[in-house]
């Protein structure tokens, strides 16, 4: 680090905490090992600070302000486990159960879940999933009203239109990462935006031109930051279709990509002897978590044994 | 990046209007060329063309939103092919301007008749016979096009007509059907239109003719319109004002209350349409002033005049000029606000349509104050006749040199860029409006940074409503001090309010900070049906007030103490035996629908509020109160926006008044 780094002080939940200048709320709240529930930030994109739970208490401000995109100054006083703070963090939790399938959202979500105590049911039974194209179809500024009787959601079916990955929108809480990984980010193809307004706004190419046919290149770095499975390897898709899909007898083997020679680093997740899924990981000097077509997806000739046609 | 254009070409409609959009406004656009185009739309080598680089893409991108405009005014709907080729020609990513062409209600992206009248259903034009008239469309028209539901469709009472099965989706499937018979009308509800003095509204989109305003709109005059053959406009700009300048205006038509106004002291006596008519009514005195006094004289008086932001959030104007004035970052840019969506708000409109020059030079003056060269004007997009006022006015101005290089020889350059909006609330949000200005989704941005520091194009920006630019003339004129005798310590000068709803003569009415609420009824000729049950302060974002409130003084400091504000300035008095309950179900709806969907307490909560507020208008449940008010606590805390933080305060204060209980009535 450059010894003329400037360093701010900071005191959240009473306790005094020195980060660098240009370091945010959350940077602060992990070094005093915070607990500090995230959904659109990742350390590879840019903040959008979307989902909102990860809000925190700043003296002064009238509202809450997100940990993730706040930089911290010299003096502030944060609060992270007020009563608002909770509240709001309960209240985004339940929101999103709600109206998005989170049963493939990971194990920190759950812990999140329970320790907010968050009950998504209070709203009311979940509407009938959307037909297909339905939710595409909405127009800005304009939807059906509700009786009350039950609780919209996002649920559509998935899109399944080739053999390497698969949209399943009813798992999408719209945090950007994919947007700003095709994007920005890491990608530079622009193939998919936020498209539509409001609770109908959903991920989209133009007019919902299939993924083969649209800008994609298929570099997979959306799976790679979807932290709700909403994007998933069509292996992966199809093992739980089957009920095959088992993290407890996978094996993940770190290794070196083979196509050329930048050097990106590949973690194989095995099951069975089978690669089910490539990922990079987030801290990798070369990736950032990121990989191209070949990279992500191409290990099919890793399989093209003898024992197995 | 390179793009991925589809190979179908654009129709030479579709091209013609892309292409006359971006060499009028291309132009006039300071520095901001466009790219080559990347060879012939419709070539296959053309299909991923590399358009200059990531610079000379942001450089043109502000363009998308006028090449949108340009292709739905004149084809009614915005095609595969129109877009790519849009796409190709700035350079923008499909996905992307596919994103921001279906982000706005004004724009869409499936085919639909070229015909459009968008009925205004919400809370001022329904106590107008607003969904009388809805009902009688659906009988002569058919079904609204989309948004309207089984549930929706009910409130029409239109006696033997069926409303089809399914929802917004199937509605738009039958209406698509329609298009293939030839159908060429329909229409669809909309949010406040900004014509509550003369409700019920209506909005025409006509493709291929210029857009049109009724008000008061009847379903003979909406059918007739629908149908008139495709005309082309009236020579010059001039098109019937609907409603006349002395009906929106009531105190001008009074020769001694019209003595004592200030900011609307030409509304009705000169025209809108000539500068030279404004220069005798006083007009461009003000300008030569201020650059007399110089910039720094300019702030000096604004401190004094303790001016306060006049769109809602009553931010001191001074602070903010003299931050963008100081800040060592160039460009600078001013920006007018005038997107005015808040429903029951109408002031801005009517300050454009009736005095369009003022707002001009006040901006001018805003742009020698605070070192920008360059202003815009950022309207809404359900304001035709403004638009066309504002848009003659300026090439007025550039042709007697009050725009331009050395603005009337003072030794300045200023002009000024007129940008429509595309039916969409929340770009009123300072920073949505900068996104949606730059060719983005409207999506409210992160403050801090503000504006001042990193506004428009990332440049400090000073960005006013059009109500607050205009005080900038008397301000300049007469001296901050002079300006700020008037009204309270706190709250200073004239304020314009928006009358509508249960009053006898609904209209933009001008006075002084400190003037209680029942003196303004008065003004406006007291209220109907008797003393009102509660009135709306501020709009949908605003909250209701009860009788305890009625001698309330209408100053900054006196609304904040009593709980509520004054916001926009909508004053909109509802009599007893109103139907609070569907009164505050249509705010519901109204803050589902423009929600920009960015962050969570927002996106779900005004869906939620929604449907809890259908559970406690059917009975049906006993715990909605208290969900209700943890909706309301998080999208208050925890929202972007000032969209998500007010989207409960109405319905909020409907339940501490009791107006939601079923026996609401005379408590």
């Amino acid at each position: 680090m450059n010894e003329t780094q400037r360093s701010v002080a900071l005191t959240v939940d009473g306790r005094t905490v020195q980060v660098a200048e240009g370091a945010t709320i959350l940077d602060a709240c992990r070094q005093l090992e915070i607990d500090t529930p995230t959904m659109c930030f990742a350390d590879n994109l840019t903040p959008v600070n979307a989902c909102r739970v990860c809000v925190v208490e700043l003296e002064g401000s009238r509202t809450l302000v997100p940990a993730c995109a706040r930089a911290a100054a010299e003096g502030m006083q944060v609060r992270t486990d007020s009563e608002r703070v909770r509240h709001s963090r309960r209240l985004v939790l339940e929101l999103l159960a709600s109206s998005v399938d989170l049963s493939c959202a990971g194990e920190a979500l759950q812990r999140w879940q329970a320790d907010y105590g968050a009950e998504p049911e209070r709203f009311g039974p979940s509407a009938p999933a959307a037909a297909p194209g339905e939710r595409e179809r909405q127009h800005a500024g304009h939807h059906a009203m509700p009786d009350g009787s039950t609780a919209a959601t996002v649920g559509q079916p998935a899109k399944v239109e080739d053999d390497l990955y698969v949209r399943d929108y009813k798992r999408c809480i719209l945090c950007y990462k994919c947007v700003e990984a095709c994007g920005e980010d890491a990608q530079n193809t622009f193939a998919i935006a936020v498209a539509g307004r409001g609770f109908d706004a959903r991920i989209a190419t133009e007019y919902e031109q299939p993924l083969p046919d649209s800008a994609c290149v298929y570099c997979g770095n959306c799976i790679g930051v979807c932290p709700t499975g909403a994007l998933m390897f069509k292996s992966e898709y199809d093992h739980r279709a089957a009920g095959t899909w088992d993290e407890e007898r996978q094996s993940v083997t770190r290794t070196v990509c083979s196509y050329c020679g930048v050097g990106c680093n590949l973690e194989l997740h095995v099951q069975d002897e089978e690669i089910v899924k490539v990922t990079s990981p987030e801290d990798h000097s070369v990736t950032h978590g990121h990989l191209c077509i070949k990279g992500r997806f191409g290990f099919q000739f890793v399989q093209n044994r003898p024992d197995k046609p | 990046m390179d793009l991925h254009l589809a190979a179908a070409p654009p129709t030479g409609a579709e091209r013609a209007a892309v292409d006359a959009v971006l060499a009028s406004v291309g132009e006039s656009s300071a520095g901001n060329t466009l790219p080559a185009t990347g060879g012939a739309s419709g070539d296959a080598s053309a299909a991923r063309a590399s358009v200059g680089g990531t610079r000379a893409r942001h450089r043109v991108r502000h363009l998308l939103l006028p090449a949108l405009h340009g292709v739905q005014d004149a084809l009614g709907w915005i095609s595969p092919a129109a877009l790519n080729y849009i796409s190709e020609r700035l350079g923008v990513p499909p996905a992307e301007a596919y994103g921001v062409a279906t982000f706005y209600s004004l724009l869409s992206t499936t085919e639909q008749p070229p015909r459009v009248a968008h009925v205004c259903d919400d809370i001022a034009c329904r106590g107008a016979g607003a969904l009388q008239l809805c009902g009688q469309l659906e009988q002569r028209l058919g079904p609204a096009h989309h948004g309207g539901g089984p549930a929706k469709a009910a409130h029409y009472d239109a006696p033997g007509h069926g409303t089809g099965a399914g929802g917004a989706g199937a509605d738009r499937q039958a209406a698509g059907a329609a298009v293939a018979g030839a159908e060429r009308t329909t229409w669809v509800t909309s949010p406040c239109l900004g014509l509550c003095e003369a409700a019920p509204a209506v909005l025409l989109q006509l493709a291929g003719d210029p857009g049109a305003t009724l008000a008061p709109a009847t379903a003979d005059a909406v059918c007739t319109a629908l149908h008139r053959p495709a005309a082309r406009p009236a020579a010059g700009p001039a098109s019937a004002a609907t409603p006349p300048a002395l009906h929106s205006v009531p105190q001008a038509a009074d020769p001694a209350s019209a003595a004592r106004l200030t900011l609307l002291r030409r509304v009705g006596r000169a025209d809108p349409e000539s500068l030279s008519d404004y220069r005798r009514h006083g007009g461009c005195a003000a300008l030569r002033r201020a650059v007399a006094l110089g910039p720094d004289g300019v702030l000096r008086e604004l401190r004094d005049s303790r001016l306060q932001g006049r769109g809602g959030a009553a931010f001191p104007t001074a602070a903010k000029w003299e931050a963008v004035a100081g800040a060592a970052a160039r460009p600078h840019y001013v920006v007018c606000n005038a997107d005015e969506s808040e429903p029951g708000t109408f002031k801005d409109r009517v300050v454009m349509e009736q005095d369009p020059f003022a707002v001009i030079e006040a901006l001018a003056i805003g742009g020698f104050t605070t070192g920008a060269a360059t202003g815009y004007l950022y309207i809404r997009g359900e304001y035709p006749l403004a638009t066309r006022r504002l848009q003659h006015a300026i090439g007025q101005a550039r042709d007697w040199g009050l725009l331009g290089r050395d603005v009337m020889g003072l030794g300045f350059d200023f002009d000024v860029e007129l940008r429509r909006g595309a039916g969409a609330y929340i770009c009123g949000e300072e920073t949505a409006l900068f996104n949606s200005l730059e060719g983005f989704r409207g999506e409210p941005r992160s403050k801090p940074p503000y504006p001042t520091e990193a506004g428009l194009f990332g440049k400090p920006t000073a960005v006013n409503n059009v109500e607050t630019l205009i005080n900038l003339l008397p301000i300049v004129l007469g001296g901050g001090r002079a300006y700020a005798a008037a009204g309270t310590d706190q709250s200073t000068g004239p304020k314009l309010f928006c009358l509508s709803g249960a009053v006898a003569r609904p209209g933009v009415y001008e006075v002084t900070f400190g003037t209680t609420l029942r003196e303004l009824l008065a003004l406006a000729g007291g209220t109907t049906g008797g003393e009102p049950r509660a009135i709306l302060l501020g709009g949908a974002a605003g909250s209701f007030v009860g009788p305890e409130h009625f001698d309330l003084p209408l100053t900054f400091e006196d609304t904040r103490a009593a709980g509520t504000a004054l916001g926009s300035g909508v004053v909109m008095p509802f009599a007893s035996g109103t139907d609070f309950v569907d009164v505050t179900r249509r705010i519901a709806q109204f803050f589902r629908d423009e929600s920009c969907g960015q962050c969570v307490p927002c996106r779900v909560g005004t869906v939620r509020q929604e449907e809890a507020l259908q559970r406690l208008a059917t009975g049906s449940a006993g715990a909605e109160r208290g969900l209700l008010a943890d909706l309301a606590q998080v999208m208050g805390d925890a929202s972007i926006c000032g969209l998500g933080h007010t989207a409960a305060s109405a319905l909020q204060s409907a339940l501490r008044l009791g107006l939601l209980d079923r026996n609401g009535e005379g408590q």
